[in-house]
């Protein structure tokens, strides 16, 4: 029960953090078109960083 | 016109595919063929199917009672020892109710791992947690169905790539054939991914690891995505195999800078150099850390959520009805499997992407001022 709490709130505060990702590599892209793929490998990045974050936090979770 | 059939094609396959993944799903029967419906019993059938075992198991004829699926070799090392033999030896039996005798030895398989019984037990005595008391573990060296799945994407690799470079041999500077599919792969993982974050001086040196490493990710993750039901990238002894390759390229590359910023980072007060140093070490080993959890949970995760998708069809038949569930079911299967090919390439992409990023910080070459 507990743990299935703290996956919502691993999952809420992950979401938060794509999304800022998202939504400012968008921003960034929209500015300058022509540092798209700069700025969406930067964001892939650290879009993967905040999920290895996440999912060990599930993973640790879970057992 | 080639490439519009070719579209087609995949399309019509990956439609072909999802469907069959479905339909071969044996979750919806138990071994009595009674319905199952509860939440349990398909934890429990995911579970199985997120481990590791010693055949290709397709689905069950429930009224019959027979398995239809492929055995695969077992080579384990017991107390008379090395004994090999097919796994259709247990009869899809996971229970350790099947007992093989090889010489000396007496095999049981419980929960995807093989027993050797002790002297004088006739059968498999569980405690209450279901750990064996009078069987202990053998030294298993199996073809199991994650073995199988690696040793076919080696030779798929040896095959391709192997034919690609012979073309170059021949002095061909366009390839033909199936190579003209991997060119483009293979200059985008050094254009995309090695050039830029490892750098134009030293990227030549790590290309074979990496090709090798986004090549064999890759294929891994589609071959997940097949009914046979491989979960190789989803076993977190494989990922960490693959995050300790990247550990040690990355130590053994690292040069007098990489590791002065270790031990003794430039800078910065004397005390304060003192205070980083188990920092900046944590900092070395979570780098391969992340990238094997991340790879495991990415693929565990996605599996799970097909196989949930794929349980709609036996937990929402009472409201919807037999065609109405499987249509429900087989439609999110198809949607989350299109998904599933994305994150199969993404996260081999990651995967290169952070190795290559890691293995740049320890071959930069600062410039001391």
């Amino acid at each position: 029960m507990y743990n299935l709490i703290g996956a919502g709130l691993i999952v809420i505060g992950g979401g938060i953090g794509l999304g800022q990702i998202g939504g400012k590599a968008m921003e960034g892209i929209a500015r300058q078109p022509e540092a798209a793929g700069k700025i969406q490998t930067a964001m892939i990045i650290i879009g993967a960083l905040l999920e290895g974050l996440a999912f060990g936090a599930l993973i640790l979770g879970k057992a | 016109m080639v490439a519009k059939k070719s579209i087609k094609f995949i399309a019509s396959l990956i439609f072909v595919l999802s469907s069959i993944t479905v339909l071969a799903s044996d979750g919806g029967h138990d071994k009595k063929g009674d319905l199952v419906d509860t939440p349990e019993e398909i934890n429990e059938y995911k579970n199985h199917h997120l481990k590791d075992s010693h055949d290709f198991h397709l689905f069950t004829n429930n009224a019959s009672g027979t398995s239809y699926g492929f055995p695969l070799p077992v080579i384990v090392w017991t107390k008379d020892g090395l004994k090999t033999f097919m796994s259709s030896a247990f009869h899809h039996d996971d229970n350790g109710d099947v007992i093989v005798e090889k010489g000396e030895a007496r095999l049981v398989k419980l929960h995807s791992k093989i027993y050797e019984l002790e002297d004088g037990a006739t059968s498999v005595n569980l405690d209450k947690d279901h750990h064996a008391i009078n069987a202990h573990r053998v030294l298993d060296f199996s073809i199991t169905k994650s073995v199988f799945g690696i040793l076919t994407t080696g030779l798929l690799m040896l095959l391709a790539f192997g034919g690609l470079a012979r073309g170059y041999k021949k002095g061909k500077t366009i390839p033909t054939g199936f190579s003209r599919v991997l060119e483009p792969l293979v200059i985008y993982v050094r254009d995309e991914i090695a050039r830029p974050n490892i750098g134009e001086k030293h990227y030549r040196r790590f290309m074979g690891f990496l090709l090798t490493v986004f090549f064999f990710i890759w294929i891994l993750n589609l071959l997940g995505l097949t009914p046979f039901g491989f979960n190789v990238t989803g076993q977190i002894a494989v990922t960490v195999c693959l995050a300790l390759f990247t550990f040690f390229i990355v130590q053994f590359s690292g040069n007098k800078d990489y590791w002065k910023h270790i031990f003794w980072m430039p800078g910065v007060p004397v005390l304060m150099k003192i205070a980083l140093i188990p920092i900046e070490v944590l900092g070395m080993l979570t780098k391969p850390f992340s990238l094997l959890i991340r790879l495991f949970a990415n693929i565990t995760a996605g599996h799970a959520v097909v196989m949930g998708l794929i349980a709609v069809a036996y937990t929402s038949r009472e409201v919807l009805g037999v065609p109405g569930s499987f249509g429900v079911s087989f439609l999110l299967t198809l949607f989350i499997s299109l998904i599933e090919i994305l994150v199969a390439f993404l996260q081999a992409f990651i995967f290169t992407m952070l190795s290559s990023l890691f293995i740049g910080m320890a071959v930069e070459e600062h410039d001391h001022h």
